[in-house]
């Protein structure tokens, strides 16, 4: 009985079969280490090859605009669960000619029209404490407590609704040494919060003060510290990491 | 005269050669990433028998400080190792080779007489079809890895808008550490698939590129003749025998 996948051949037959699938095989490998070489020689797009950074775009454009939800809420913990020991992972923007007296919150509501707010104006909107655990892009997370204004009661306060209409926000130290730009709807997100505290305290300095951004649905690198100026485009603002080769979007 | 069998057939094949480097750009850059926080290691209290990973490894790959581009390539080449694994997956399944790669009921006995065959404690193998008992157990474990690598993958990456996965694998920290874990196993699997395949020898290689395997055309091993069967029809044998 003969089995349609099973043939009696000669040995010359085996050869020519043998050498033909491995003249494949052969060229389908250079082609792949031609494939590999032509994309890390790609033009590179803020840090990364262009292709990759066209990808990442589209994960952007995927996850922001189907998969993310203001209803997905980080997991809130206790007061108790809260590290003491906050991690400081980094200082840009966090110069030592800071004047804490002169600081106000510098809000650009069109080019030219600027809102200024002080410390003691943001303190009296309602309060809201978010404790989560904080990821760092790096691989490390902490539970850490914060409190602060949330983001959407500022901006409905402030009169900000029709700015907040457009896709981006920026945030600026007030050196303009760090600055971050954040897709508006993870801005909106409701444990999204302008804050001043950290485990009940005014912020330290190194902490950002005397008011950071705080974004559990983002890695730590767009909980801009100090924050100086804030401003809304349509476009991507300018991102510190972004332009060293991180994803823009950083969303988690 | 001599008679070729076919062993694998060419999608198979593709899924292979394919899985296989954008397997290998994964690991790479999953070390890329995993270096920024390379916290584990295999140890009690204070003392470490192995760092994960020594210094000189990390230098020796040129790993360190290259956060972003790992992240970046780790996340653009995601899709591929996805995309091909579910291809794979969904091939098993319509062409009925899943009949023959995964494990049944006498695959854990047998397994362990081909452990004991190929460290030469025991002759002759238990009759089998295209893959002995180990073989199916070992490469059913790849596809059982390939998913676990996604789904703890999904939950490092987006652990907020994928939370119940999240929490289902413990946490933020245990995904990560699941994630590392089946990475590492991965490379085991990959060291004993390389030393089982090179003594197995050229005949097999050359299965997994041409697709065929040689035998004699008079004496045929009853071991090659069940592997050139239908699945159905070995179906159909059994349960007549």
């Amino acid at each position: 009985m003969t089995n349609k996948n099973e043939n009696i051949v000669s040995s010359k037959d085996i050869r020519n079969k043998t050498v033909r699938a491995f003249a494949i095989f052969f060229l389908l490998i250079v082609a792949a280490l031609f494939g590999w070489r032509w994309l890390n020689h790609q033009p590179e797009d803020n840090g990364i090859p262009g292709p990759l950074r066209t990808v990442l775009n589209g994960n952007e454009n995927l996850f922001s605009n189907y998969i993310y939800s203001p209803h997905n809420i980080s997991k809130a913990y206790s007061p108790a669960d809260a590290v003491p020991r906050v991690r400081v992972n980094g200082d840009a923007g966090l110069g030592n000619d800071f004047d804490t007296a002169a600081w106000k919150l510098q809000v650009v509501r069109k080019p030219g029209d600027t809102l200024f707010i002080s410390l003691d104006e943001i303190k009296a909107l309602p309060k809201t404490e978010v404790i989560f655990d904080f990821k760092c892009i790096e691989g490390w997370s902490q539970i850490t407590h914060w409190s602060g204004v949330k983001f959407s009661d500022f901006l409905n306060k402030y009169n900000l609704t029709s700015q907040s209409a457009m896709n981006y926000v920026g945030l600026n130290t007030p050196d303009k040494k760090y600055y971050v730009g954040i897709d508006t709807r993870s801005i909106l997100h409701p444990q999204t919060l302008l804050c001043y505290e950290m485990n009940g305290k005014p912020l330290p300095m190194n902490q950002g003060y005397p008011l950071r951004l705080i974004i559990p649905v983002k890695y730590g690198i767009k909980h801009l510290k100090r924050v100086g100026t804030i401003f809304f485009s349509n476009t991507k603002p300018k991102d510190y990491w972004y332009e060293r080769g991180y994803d823009y979007y950083s969303g988690l | 005269m001599k008679k070729i069998v076919k062993k694998h057939p060419l999608a198979i094949r593709w899924f292979h050669w394919i899985n296989f480097p954008v397997l290998a750009i994964m690991i790479w850059s999953g070390l890329l990433i995993y270096w920024a926080n390379d916290i584990y290691r295999l140890g009690w209290g204070t003392t470490t028998v192995l760092k994960f990973f020594p210094d000189s490894f990390n230098k020796a790959l040129n790993i360190p400080f290259r956060l972003a581009e790992g992240m970046s390539f780790h996340f653009v080449f995601m899709w591929l190792f996805a995309i091909n694994g579910f291809i794979y997956v969904t091939y098993l399944f319509f062409s009925g080779e899943w009949k023959l790669i995964f494990p049944n009921k006498k695959s854990l006995k047998e397994s362990w007489l081909v452990i004991l065959h190929d460290l030469h404690i025991r002759k002759g193998l238990p009759p089998q079809k295209k893959y002995n008992a180990a073989q199916r157990i070992a490469y059913t474990g790849t596809i059982v890895m390939g998913f676990g690598s996604l789904i703890t993958g999904i939950a490092i990456y987006k652990p907020v808008q994928f939370k119940i996965i999240c929490a289902l694998l413990g946490g933020y920290e245990w995904a990560r550490i699941e994630h590392f874990t089946l990475t590492i196993l991965f490379a085991l699997f990959f060291v004993v698939h390389i030393i089982q395949v090179t003594l197995t020898g050229w005949n097999n290689f050359r299965s997994m590129v041409a697709g065929f395997e040689v035998v004699p055309a008079t004496t045929i091993p009853p071991v090659a003749d069940e592997a050139i069967e239908e699945p159905v029809t070995i179906m159909n044998k059994q349960k007549n025998s």
